[in-house]
């Protein structure tokens, strides 16, 4: 049976369709949900795309973290269920409480749009199960706040924890301990800043984005069979 | 009774606060040389009622913990002032 994915959208959100069509790429079955719906529709996986949801007013991702939708999706994550935020979706879900820290402005005040490399730190997570630990992917990044903070015992505790799935090789944004992606305890919800959808595909300049979205799909299948 | 409540929310000491940096470099070039630091912040204003001061101050305290600023990188300062209605 095709894998379901849903992904979230928000008013302000603009990568669905990329994510979408870079999801049906690796053969899973996209199907976008509204910010306003009370369920997730019974879908395998989730994604949170990127994006300006709701305008990214007061901080990015605060006033998403409100809809009607984040219930579902918290007692989703809650119960296992693959979830992924990808750059403002990574914004929402430690906005939500879901991931810890804060995503807050680039150092220097600069927004960086360029592909950048990023290191595959551990494979235990939803986004890595298929790829090699220390392998380097080319993948592009878009945004204005992508410099990942938390306090000390924060880091401490998902560096303990191996819970840092992506690092910068080098740091386009300011991020604390270069960090690109991380995952919760559970490491069925993670967050990065690249975005794997926009190398999904040669023609896009890199493909190296399709080995997280294939680890998405090999985890639904994962979770389905446990 | 009403109220205004204007809320500060400006970053913890300690997190690197990227707009007050630039701020604070751009302002010897136009010859201010003896300012020691920027931080910049938001400030919001709100106007509510409740039966009492405390009850306000509580209120908008639950606010800030829930939604004004995000306590991963900031802090809040509340300033609450009693407005008078008119003809009182």
């Amino acid at each position: 049976m095709t894998t379901r994915v849903g992904v979230v959208v928000f008013p302000g959100s603009n990568c669905e369709l990329d994510v979408a069509w870079a999801l049906e790429q690796v053969g899973a079955e996209p199907k976008l949900l509204w910010h306003g719906d009370r369920d997730v529709r019974g879908v395998d996986a989730l994604v949170i795309p990127g994006g300006f949801a709701h305008g990214d007013y007061l901080r990015t991702g605060a006033i998403a973290r409100f809809s009607r939708i984040m219930g579902a999706i918290g007692d989703f994550a809650a119960a296992g269920g693959p979830l992924v935020g990808i750059c403002n979706g990574f914004q929402v879900l430690t906005e939500a409480g879901l991931l810890p820290g804060a995503l807050q402005k680039n150092i220097g005040m600069k927004f960086v749009c360029r592909t950048v490399d990023v290191r595959v730190e551990t494979k235990d997570s939803v986004l890595t199960t298929s790829a090699e630990v220390g392998i380097h992917l080319r993948i592009p990044v878009n945004h204005f706040e992508g410099n990942y903070v938390c306090d000390g015992p924060t880091h401490e505790l998902l560096r303990a924890e191996d819970r840092v799935v992506l690092r910068y090789v080098d740091n386009p944004n300011g991020s604390l301990d270069d960090i690109a992606g991380i995952c919760n305890e559970g490491r069925n919800v993670v967050g990065l800043m690249p975005h794997p959808e926009r190398a999904a595909e040669p023609i896009l300049g890199s493909a190296d984005g399709r080995v997280l979205l294939e680890s998405l799909l090999v985890s639904t299948v994962g979770a389905a069979a446990a | 009774m009403t109220f205004e409540a204007i809320v500060e929310v400006v970053h913890l000491p300690g997190i690197l606060d990227p707009q007050g940096a630039t701020v604070e470099r751009a302002l010897p070039a136009l010859g201010y040389e003896n300012v020691r630091s920027v931080s910049v912040g938001k400030s919001i204003r709100l106007v509510l009622d409740a039966p009492s001061e405390t009850e306000a101050r509580d209120q908008v305290e639950e606010m800030c913990r829930r939604l004004l600023a995000n306590p991963v990188i900031e802090r809040y300062d509340i300033r609450l002032t009693q407005l008078h209605e008119a003809g009182a």
